[in-house]
């Protein structure tokens, strides 16, 4: 690629680079090694005049909490659940509406719309005006069908998390996924049709393989906004009742503000970086070759 | 094989049905909000919900009085649109070099760029607080506008890159043949070519920081609070609160979803990173 380079320029590439590297490398590195020193000392702010050197006392104490493993759990259902759902029903309503109808730009604007509604609005309006046992849309829809209302927060936490973040980022794997449909060869398409192609067929033969590096940008992208969902879990359940729909985000936040215990809470946050970059390693593996 | 047009109409009418179905489901809570705003504070909680009422502007005003709503909409102006310039600022070049002079390298530069978004942000909150409170950053739009630039950064960086990326090297060899500056290279080549890239990062990034609440509401409570804190300064008030609570909530998300709607060509372009040719 030298010839592509400017003659005599060669750090030109480099120079430029810098800023958003050095940057990003001191935004990574500064916390990390802060979170590292106060991970292996004693810090709680309820109790400032404590201090010095624990050793491995906060990590044993946070992998020890009983709610350590249901947090990494909760993580990763969650993680999992709102990725297959946003790709499946983003996959299905992307291929309903690809093709024109009546209002087909109307309804994409309306389909887009939670997308940019902000995770505390989101929570909120979920919260309350959706999920309420009593007063709630969803209680009133299950009254109507003649079924006892459901206190979808208190019986079914995580699963009520999980339909505010689906709700989210559905408009968005729709958005990607309309957009590489209309990409598709539409010659193929009645050439297939011609020779007695079931949609099924053409939908595993041709749809799929064209939308494969669609789907990578949306996992892509979800994993790295999902592994630490954050206030939608602050604004409704707390991470209860119990741990139910503790995530790991949320576990180091506990400890953190609620118990003001700074070693414990970075001794988690640094579990929490070697769990995102497990996840990485998995992910790029999976997905990785149809990002080039 | 066409299918005779009786069937035709009749699949036509039940794609339309169903997409009309689906799309007024999803869109159907932003609505109800919507319409809850207009209540009073009895109306928005009665059962069966109510349709048909006289609107009112009540909660507006009251949301206005109790909190000063412009002052958080001027901080949330402020700190996205700042920060999604300055991190275009410094993402543009980056993704320039990466694009038109790659490296072995740069594929992991890339992933590891990413990779740093990974790690949730609660986990850098105690080093950030400290940090901050030492350079007097804490509730300053300022310190927000560093935060916001930084969490987006890699996205931004690996969407313009997958933009330059597919702008054909000829071209700029052409440029570079009939003697092109750098500077003409990037006023007459780059720039148009990378136009679409650039507003389409910007957009997104500029609704990402607008919805930003983990850092707002941890270091921008008082005098730097934006929109997601005054919703969430809302959250658990005493009694009747639903009518005042979606008042401030649509006073929060209106601006972002009308800029969405009429931006949402442009979005989808950069979305898709490149997926799609």
């Amino acid at each position: 690629m030298a010839e592509h380079t400017r003659a005599g320029s060669r750090s030109l590439p480099r120079l430029l680079m810098s800023p958003a590297v050095i940057t990003l490398f001191l935004w990574m590195i500064v916390p990390l090694v802060m979170t590292l020193y106060f991970s292996v000392m004693r810090y709680n702010l309820m109790q400032p005049e404590q201090t010095g050197f624990v050793g491995f006392e906060n990590y044993s104490y946070f992998l020890t909490d009983p709610d350590f493993w249901p947090s990494i759990w909760n993580t990763l259902i969650l993680l999992g659940s709102v990725v297959l759902i946003t790709v499946g029903f983003g996959l299905a309503i992307a291929l309903l509406i690809n093709d024109p109808f009546p209002g087909q730009g109307l309804v994409r604007i309306l389909l887009i719309s939670p997308f940019f509604v902000m995770p505390a609005v989101n929570a909120l309006l979920w919260k309350h005006m959706m999920m309420n046992p009593v007063y709630g849309v969803l209680a009133q829809v299950w009254t109507f069908l003649g079924l006892k209302p459901i206190d979808w927060l208190t019986d079914y936490p995580l699963f009520s998390i999980i339909i505010m973040v689906s709700w989210q980022w559905l408009p968005f794997a729709c958005l990607i996924f309309m957009t590489a449909l209309q990409s598709m060869d539409r010659e193929q398409l009645e050439a297939a049709g011609m020779d007695g192609a079931t949609y099924f067929q053409k939908l595993w033969y041709l749809y799929l393989p064209h939308m494969a590096r669609s789907i990578s940008v949306v996992v892509m992208i979800e994993v790295i906004f999902l592994l630490s969902i954050f206030a939608e879990i602050y604004t409704t359940t707390s991470g209860g009742p119990g741990n139910a729909s503790t995530n790991l985000a949320f576990l180091i936040f506990k400890q953190a503000r609620l118990s003001f215990d700074i070693g414990v809470a970075s001794a988690g946050a640094l579990l929490a970086v070697i769990l995102a970059n497990i996840v990485a390693f998995f992910l790029i593996r999976m997905i990785g070759k149809n990002l080039d | 094989m066409q299918s005779s047009p009786n069937t035709n109409t009749t699949r036509l009418l039940i794609r339309t049905l169903v997409a009309w179905a689906v799309a007024l489901l999803l869109f159907f809570p932003l609505l109800f909000l919507a319409v809850t705003a207009f209540k009073t504070e009895g109306q928005a909680i009665a059962v069966p919900s109510l349709w048909v009422f006289t609107p009112t502007l009540e909660n507006f005003y009251e949301v206005q009085a109790r909190s000063d709503y412009l002052t958080y909409a001027w901080n949330s102006i402020v700190t996205s649109v700042v920060s999604t310039l300055l991190g275009l600022l410094i993402a543009a070049p980056a993704a320039y070099s990466m694009a038109f002079s790659p490296t072995k390298r740069t594929k992991d530069i890339l992933m590891w760029m990413l990779s740093t978004k990974m790690m949730p942000a609660v986990g850098a909150l105690a080093p950030i607080y400290v940090l901050y409170q030492y350079a007097s950053l804490l509730d300053t739009k300022f310190g927000l506008i560093i935060l916001f630039t930084m969490s987006n950064l890699p996205i931004m960086v690996w969407m313009l890159y997958s933009h330059l990326k597919d702008i054909p090297h000829e071209i700029l060899e052409a440029a570079r043949m009939d003697g092109a500056s750098l500077w003409d290279e990037f006023r007459h080549v780059l720039l148009p070519l990378g136009m679409g890239g650039l507003a389409s990062t910007g957009l997104l990034c500029l609704v990402l920081a607008w919805n930003e609440a983990f850092w707002a509401l941890s270091l921008g409570a008082a005098k730097a609070g934006t929109l997601a804190t005054l919703v969430a300064s809302y959250s658990s008030p005493e009694g009747l609160f639903w009518a005042k609570l979606s008042a401030a909530s649509l006073m929060a998300i209106a601006p972002i979803i009308v800029f969405g709607w009429f931006s949402q060509k442009q979005l989808v372009q950069g979305l898709t990173f490149g997926a799609v040719k």
